[in-house]
């Protein structure tokens, strides 16, 4: 892992990393103080999320003077129309099993749009080898270890 | 003389046609997804954990057992064929495997990985079986403050002192631990973090938080850099089998590479890294053909391959005694107990001797198993390899959404898969550690648990903490073990010329 050194002043993802790990740390504390019930003696439920807090909340500091000092390893340019297309696919699958849509369509909308954010363009082909894909699992899942899986107007047929 | 009848009555469990099936099982679905680019044990495990729900629990321990050690075989295939290690500890295996094949030796890499990682299983699990039963005489003098101190030891070694930097690696750490607190407090019944949201409250599946970080934060980071580097498989050219300089250059490094694993992977020192680290510098300083390394040397396999091996029985041993998970697989091994009520630590050694046993015996099992399969199937696995990427990683999600939907099908769980995959993406590009924060998720209410009682037992003393002699020694070096890093320049000197 060769760590390029930008030249960079300031690194501006570890100010946010760490804006990020104080806004965890105050909700944390937030939530600690709604806490009626403690022990009188040892220690209440309180104790240990404000530990973490201020644990979270130096490791911020410690983000602080990381970003005046040095900088995280270099990122490579990313590709964000993958990244939106699998998380296309996240929606869909989340939406469909929200929805009743059962497992194997939303299984291969998941296949689909994760196949088309590495490249391939034959969505129709991909979206009937996920639909293969998961009726063998479903099959699989539910008949030979008789695990429940959600089902929807398709799945109810089988 | 307790330990070989124990033994034996583990392989009276671990050998019934059941048993003996459902290791073979384990050991072919491990491969088979250990094998897959970007996969390492430990996802192995958190993806094929659902296939073990409706089993009894010996027999998903054995299967797990299986999954386990073929995870760490596929692991390797992966690394020598298309150097891609699925995880740090084989990253060394990648180094000269992978120049190994480029230079049509691939078979012969393969098969030293395959023969080394059973000789170092083998030797290893000897180790476990004879060392738990000591350790577990000691872990029952242990009190609560121990048990804390330990567990902090635990924290401090996996996110802090072997990592490549502590500050990444503590943030990593207690973000794990905030997710430990999600849920009923088990102590007073009230909910912690949990916004009103009531699939909260039984706080947040350690196998959720690690297909989400691994699988799904690996597709995106694979997707996101898709045009940087394409992967390329070497075929496996020529005989797969040893000549005789190949079997005279490796058993040594097979066998010191075992004894750098083991005690290393025992110890809670966090992960394999370290030892396949330290086995590749002394097989390369003492190695007759030290020009050969960096071009393909076989040393550099067998060493490193075992020494990853042993250690991942060494880690069974402090996740079987203690209850003390000290890598991600053990993390996520110790869900797989946690699903039937089972908690690994001496109490279990007492009340169910057979599962423990039946496991640890079912080791062996495996471990020859994987070794008469392996080689004459590596056609097999090297077409698994021949997948194209898209439909690769569209199967890998599809499986790791089927393993959330499984144990808890609904939205929020889901969606949690969601959230803990966009955080794995940002982890693995901005360079932070993943193995810390499933530690810390699983590790981190038992610390607490442990912690709390030890200071009702004291009334509320913080002396208590450090009373036992065992509990003030394991927090002093846990103290050193996070200093450490900050002066020991030495050790970073050391990464560094490995880079």
């Amino acid at each position: 892992m060769a760590e390029a050194r930008t030249g960079r002043p300031v690194d501006r993802a570890a100010i946010v990393i760490g804006v990020f790990l104080l806004i965890l740390a105050a909700i944390t504390v937030w939530d600690a103080r709604r806490l009626t019930m403690t022990s009188t003696y040892g220690m209440g439920p309180e104790a240990m999320p404000y530990i973490i807090a201020g644990g979270l909340a130096l490791l911020a500091a410690g983000h602080f003077v990381f970003a005046l000092r040095s900088s995280l390893p270099a990122r490579e340019q990313a590709d964000s129309g993958a990244i939106l297309w699998i998380a296309l696919g996240l929606v869909a699958l989340i939406a469909g099993i929200g929805f009743g849509a059962g497992f194997i369509p939303a299984m291969a909308l998941l296949f689909a749009a994760t196949a088309r954010a590495f490249g391939r363009t034959a969505i129709v082909t991909d979206l009937v080898i996920g639909l293969v894909l998961a009726f063998v699992v479903y099959l699989m899942f539910t008949k030979l270890l008789t695990l429940a899986l959600p089902e929807g107007p398709l799945e109810r047929l089988l | 003389m307790d330990t070989f009848s124990a033994l034996g009555q583990g392989f009276l469990v671990a050998l019934a046609p059941a048993k003996l099936l459902y290791a073979l099982i384990g050991v072919f679905l491990g491969t088979a997804v250990g094998v897959l680019p970007g996969i390492g044990p430990a996802l192995t495990v958190a993806l094929l954990l659902p296939v073990t729900f409706k089993l009894d629990p010996t027999g998903s321990l054995i299967m797990f057992a299986g999954i386990y050690y073929g995870g760490m075989y596929g692991g390797s295939t992966t690394s020598i064929l298309i150097n891609t290690p699925g995880e740090s500890a084989s990253m060394i295996t990648a180094l000269e495997g992978n120049r190994m094949a480029k230079a049509g030796r691939g078979g012969p890499a393969l098969a030293t990985a395959a023969i080394g990682s059973f000789v170092a299983g083998t030797i290893a699990t000897i180790g476990l079986a004879f060392f738990a039963p000591w350790l577990v005489d000691l872990a029952i003098q242990f009190g609560p403050a121990d048990y804390f101190a330990l567990m902090v030891l635990a924290f401090v070694t996996v996110s802090a002192t072997f990592g490549d930097s502590p500050l990444r690696g503590l943030t990593s750490l207690f973000v794990g631990l905030l997710l430990g607190l999600i849920g009923i407090d088990r102590l007073t019944g009230q909910a912690r973090l949990t916004f009103g949201v009531p699939e909260l409250l039984d706080g947040i599946e350690v196998t959720t938080l690690a297909v989400g970080l691994f699988a799904v934060g690996e597709a995106l980071y694979v997707a996101s850099r898709r045009h940087h580097d394409p992967e390329e498989i070497e075929p496996v050219r020529g005989s797969l089998w040893m000549t005789k300089e190949d079997w005279s250059r490796s058993w040594k490094p097979w066998i010191r590479g075992t004894f750098l694993g083991f005690p290393i992977g025992a110890l809670p020192a966090g992960g394999a890294e370290i030892p396949t680290f330290l086995s590749y510098t002394i097989e390369r300083r003492l190695s007759k053909h030290p020009e050969e390394f960096g071009k393909g040397a076989i040393e550099g396999v067998a060493g490193p391959e075992a020494a990853n091996n042993a250690s991942a029985a060494g880690t069974l041993m402090p996740l079987l005694t203690l209850g003390l998970p000290t890598s991600a697989t053990a993390a996520i091994m110790l869900a797989g107990f946690q699903q039937y009520g089972l908690n690994p630590g001496p109490l279990l050694f007492a009340e169910r001797p057979d599962l423990v046993w039946g496991l640890i015996a079912s080791l062996f099992v495996a471990n020859v198993m994987l070794v008469i399969l392996n080689l004459p199937l590596v056609g097999l696995w090297v077409r698994l390899l021949a997948i194209p990427q898209p439909w690769l990683y569209a199967g890998i999600l599809v499986f790791a959404a089927m393993g959330t939907i499984a144990a808890k099908a609904s939205v929020v769980e889901l969606s949690m898969l969601a959230i803990f995959g966009a955080l794995g993406f940002l982890m693995r590009r901005f360079d932070y550690p993943i193995a810390p924060m499933v530690v810390g998720l699983i590790l981190g209410p038992m610390a607490e648990t442990q912690l709390r009682r030890a200071l009702s037992i004291s009334l509320g003393d913080p002396i208590a903490l450090v009373e036992s002699p065992i509990a003030a020694g394991l927090l002093v070096i846990a103290a050193l073990a996070l200093l450490a890093p900050f002066f020991m320049a030495g050790l970073d000197r050391f990464k560094a010329s490995e880079d």
